[in-house]
């Protein structure tokens, strides 16, 4: 009966780190009201978070633009179908490619760098410190930061999108020749700004509060030790990759089920 | 401080990806045909509907007048209903008709409007009498078959006959 | 003068859980207006100790009381109204890496309070300039020294003028100079606003000079001995006397329990 015991143990305790999780999300959702009475913080975290990711975010897109046109035109050109090169470039940037890259890159860049800091705070006694002068410290350090990463990962998003069609239209009118007019006329028969640009973008604010929210939980509960913070910038890739991944299916399957 | 430099640097943040949303949405999306606003609707019945999907293209004489709104069966006549947003600029007579064509040899489908004759106009929530269904290409290959058989069936009977 | 003790600690035990007790049915009492220094040996549960009374840890048993009243860590009204009357030195300054100097003194009074920018620029220099460190104001905090550190933190602790400062080992890891500076500013600060002060440490010989009471705690919390420091130096108990003098050996063991020798080296069984 050991064996069941532990079962139970380890179910138990599976159950008990996702309610620990939920709460903090509750909590830093509950405290985002209050931060946005002060916007010099969120200010300044937008700019730690999202312009501090724009070259990365445009180099990315832009070579996905590239690299797409390419291998769409090697595909494209056994059937005659060329002229659809900027469709099918702009359709897997704006509904799949912008959302989940960009949130991937964030993951990796911002993610780690919030988890890092936040840990590092607190292994220096600063959330404590806040604490104890009756500070909240989900008012002042994370909500803001919570707020700057859903308000830039839309925004990443559509910068990698554009810049990708961009770089699509460079290889396709530039050195492929496909004609330029029939470039756009045809993107702007095909693709619809509601069902997916618009998905696209609620896509890319549902990837922001994943991120952002497990990058922050992963910084505030992990020990203040070296190991401590090199294992939770781990998880804060790991788990946001995955759950990005996840929702991205469930999402495109709820959004594009229908043609 | 640097907090004024901050602020400029986000604002620019900011306003680069509205930027790049307005360029996708018009550039290279459908956001510069009319969406919504100064369109009137009508009806189309029809007994096939083909592959003809929601916010397919209206077209009169090949230039775009307008969009289709909904797609949906008749429970009692068991035809397909096609709801058709049409620009008010474009009046039609009563007794124009409507049919479903294909742009392009295997293209998307689009419904194409022939103007009638009449003098009074559809109104809105008007229904065009006059349609065509679209062409299956299952029924074409069949009806080509079929004739090709008819054929080599009375050339043979012409053959005997001689 | 009210002589009722700003703090009553009664019958408190606690651990972070079961297998981690820290504190075991501790009592004792800080008076107001006095330097009290909590001396012992390092995990006697002094630090824990200064977070039960700001109320950051729940006692697993007993009573914390400030001023009167039970601290109830649920209640956040009343946590939020007690911890404006105290200021905390933390051991390694724990100032916010991301503002000037200036702003982390700041800080609590532009969070805490409605006062003007021109009346807070006033008062942060004249914090600053109580320890020493005027000049210091827009230095950003990785430019300071670890001794400028603490000096701001203690000007950041009482930057809203509090009741109760609690210092976390002051002097560990400091130059004689600036251990010296240090238990100035604690006794003159003390003297001055009237507030009380209370300090954890084990640096004997400053605590000593500077402090109306001392209490001596050893693991579990257990109070070894309290008195003025006059007392305590005279004191012939063996624990205390080993713990002021500094001597190795003595009620507190030099060597971490193991096994005979004999064993270890494997010469053969203990006798």
């Amino acid at each position: 009966m050991n064996w069941l015991a532990a079962l139970g143990v380890r179910s138990l305790a599976v159950l008990y780190r996702w309610g620990h999780a939920a709460i903090f999300f509750i909590t830093l959702l509950r405290a985002v009201p209050a931060s946005l009475r002060r916007i010099g913080p969120v200010i300044t975290q937008i700019h730690a978070i999202g312009n501090r990711s724009l070259l990365i975010i445009l180099a990315s897109g832009l070579a996905v633009g590239f690299v797409l046109a390419l291998q769409m035109y090697y595909a494209l050109v056994t059937y005659g179908a060329v002229e659809s090169l900027g469709l099918i470039v702009n359709l897997s940037l704006v509904r799949e490619l912008g959302p989940v890259v960009t949130a991937l890159l964030f993951a990796g860049r911002a993610g780690t760098s919030l988890t890092a800091e936040i840990g590092l705070m607190k292994a220096g006694e600063q959330i404590a410190a806040m604490e104890l002068m009756a500070i909240d410290p989900r008012v002042r350090v994370l909500a803001p930061r919570f707020i700057g990463g859903i308000v830039s990962l839309p925004l990443l998003t559509i910068l990698f999108s554009a810049i990708g069609i961009l770089g699509a239209w460079v290889v396709a009118v530039g050195l492929i020749g496909v004609d330029a007019g029939n470039f756009w006329s045809i993107q702007q028969n095909g693709v619809d700004v509601w069902r997916d640009l618009g998905n696209g973008v609620v896509k890319s604010a549902v990837f922001g509060v994943i991120c952002t929210a497990v990058a922050l939980y992963q910084g505030y509960e992990t020990e203040a030790t070296p190991e401590g913070v090199a294992y939770a910038t781990t998880r804060t890739v790991v788990i946001s990759s995955l759950a990005v991944l996840g929702m991205d299916f469930i999402l495109t399957a709820m959004m594009f089920s229908t043609p | 401080m640097a907090k004024k430099g901050v602020e400029v640097m986000v604002g620019l943040f900011v306003l680069l990806g509205l930027v790049g949303l307005v360029f996708i949405a018009l550039k290279a999306a459908n956001l510069s045909s009319f969406s919504s606003g100064d369109t009137y609707t009508v009806m189309a019945r029809f007994d096939n509907i083909g592959g003809l999907k929601s916010r397919a293209p209206v077209r009169s004489a090949g230039v775009l007048v307008g969009r289709v709104t909904s797609i949906s069966l008749d429970p009692k006549t068991f035809q397909g209903v096609v709801k058709l947003a049409i620009e008010r600029s474009f009046q039609f007579p009563k007794d124009s008709s409507a049919k479903i064509l294909t742009s392009g040899l295997l293209g998307d489908q689009y419904v194409g409007l022939e103007a009638g004759y009449e003098e009074d106009v559809l109104a809105p929530g008007g229904t065009i009498k006059q349609t065509q269904s679209a062409v299956v290409l299952e029924n074409l290959i069949g009806q080509f078959l079929f004739n090709k058989a008819a054929d080599s069936g009375s050339s043979a009977g012409q053959g005997e006959k001689k | 003068m009210n002589t009722d003790p700003l703090i009553d600690i009664e019958h408190v035990s606690f651990g972070y859980d079961d297998s981690r007790i820290i504190l075991q049915d501790v009592s004792l009492r800080i008076a107001r207006g006095k330097v009290t220094s909590l001396l012992g040996g390092s995990g006697c549960g002094k630090t824990t100790l200064l977070r039960l009374i700001g109320g950051v840890h729940a006692a697993t048993s007993g009573r914390v009381v400030f001023d009167g009243e039970v601290i109830d860590v649920r209640d956040r009204t009343q946590l939020y109204r007690l911890r404006r009357r105290l200021g905390m030195l933390f051991q390694f300054g724990a100032l916010f890496t991301d503002l000037t100097v200036f702003e982390n003194v700041a800080f609590p009074l532009r969070e805490m309070t409605d006062l003007s920018e021109p009346l807070i620029h006033d008062i942060v220099l004249m914090k600053l300039n109580a320890v020493g460190l005027r000049g210091a104001a827009d230095l950003r905090i990785s430019e300071v020294s670890g001794g400028m550190a603490r000096r701001i933190a203690l000007a950041r602790a009482i930057a809203l003028d509090p009741e109760l400062i609690m210092y976390d080992e002051p002097f560990a890891g400091l130059d004689l100079i600036s251990m010296g500076v240090t238990a100035k500013l604690i006794r003159t600060l003390n003297d001055v606003t009237g507030a009380t002060s209370l300090v954890v440490s084990h640096d004997v010989p400053e605590c000593m000079a500077i402090s109306d009471h001392v209490i001596l705690m050893a693991t579990l919390g257990r109070i070894v001995a309290q008195g003025t420091p006059a007392e305590l130096m005279a004191s012939t108990d063996p624990e205390v006397r080993q713990f002021v003098r500094g001597e190795p050996d003595g009620p507190v063991k030099f060597h971490y329990p193991a096994r005979p020798m004999i064993e270890d080296y494997g010469l053969g069984a203990a006798p």
